[in-house]
């Protein structure tokens, strides 16, 4: 079961393709809001948000907004999700974020996380202010009428609540070991 | 024209890819035998030689044999490329019109 809203962000520590471990309190600090993704390399949903979640992280990092991916695949069962692919895809898509590996998948169930892409939303204090999809189109960036994720980093900036705080994350399930 | 529509229960995006070609068969006036079939195992979809979910085969033909090709045989989520280059879960409707005026005999309007 995922995180509930207003529950705080459980702790990890994880490798990040660039070979530096990054923790939650690392990510937390300072952050005015911190986007947690579980992610991967080869779900397609992934890949139609991908380009829109490196924009919003652009928009908004010059307000203290951070993001971070995470890939909980079992790539051997995906090879397209092993470190080495994540590496280069965060190269090659030249990620404005970390890319971090949960090996032990032991973050995405301390999460709730079910599917790629899932997003969990935290305030400055580290509580789950939204929950769910990027926006409301997978499949046309241009018929997008709800932008969950933008709504819910402008009112958690402007010391609010998210109009919309829960949606059902829509995507490739988990591939679990 | 016999149509086989192959999906994987956990990609989403199945629902809206059948609605999208039962409207596209609609709009261009065809008759098909569809036949739905739901992938449960990779024995299962190793068998069928399943790409992803989901699959749409024209009479025999995928929509996108190349595509296809570009997908490894398995239970998971299929990737198509739209025609402006991006990648999506749900086959693009012009090549699902192609697939089905070709299988049609038609030819595709310049």
């Amino acid at each position: 079961m995922a995180l509930k809203i207003g529950a705080d962000a459980p702790a990890f520590e994880l490798k990040n393709v660039d070979g530096n471990t990054v923790s939650l309190e690392s990510l937390k600090d300072g952050a005015s809001a911190l986007a947690i993704v579980f992610s991967c390399n080869h779900c397609p949903y992934v890949l139609a948000w991908e380009d829109r979640l490196i924009q919003i992280a652009r928009d908004y990092a010059g307000k203290g907004v951070r993001f971070a991916l995470i890939n909980a695949n079992d790539p051997v069962k995906y090879p397209a999700d092993s470190f080495p692919e994540m590496q280069s895809r965060a190269r090659m898509k030249s990620y404005p974020f970390p890319y971090l590996f949960d090996e032990t998948q032991e973050v995405a169930r301390a999460y709730g996380a079910e599917r790629t892409p899932e997003v969990f939303l935290f305030d400055a204090s580290g509580r789950l202010v939204y929950h769910g999809a990027p926006d409301d189109n997978y499949d046309d960036p241009s018929a997008v009428k709800k932008h969950y994720l933008r709504e819910a980093l402008d009112a958690v900036l402007a010391g609010g609540t998210p109009p919309v705080a829960e949606t059902p994350p829509v995507g490739c399930t988990i591939k679990w070991k | 024209m016999n149509i086989e529509f192959l999906y994987f229960e956990d990609c989403p995006s199945h629902a809206a890819a059948l609605e999208r070609l039962r409207d596209l068969l609609g709009q261009e006036n065809l008759r098909a035998d569809l036949r739905i079939v739901r992938v449960e195992s990779d024995e299962q979809a190793q068998s069928l030689r399943f790409p992803g979910s989901p699959t749409i085969r024209v009479d025999g033909q995928d929509i996108d044999p190349v595509g296809a090709a570009a997908n490894p045989v398995g239970l998971s989520c299929r990737v198509y490329r739209t025609s402006d280059g991006r990648s999506t879960p749900l086959p693009p409707e012009d090549l699902l019109r192609e697939a089905l005026r070709r299988a049609a005999g038609r030819r595709t309007p310049d």
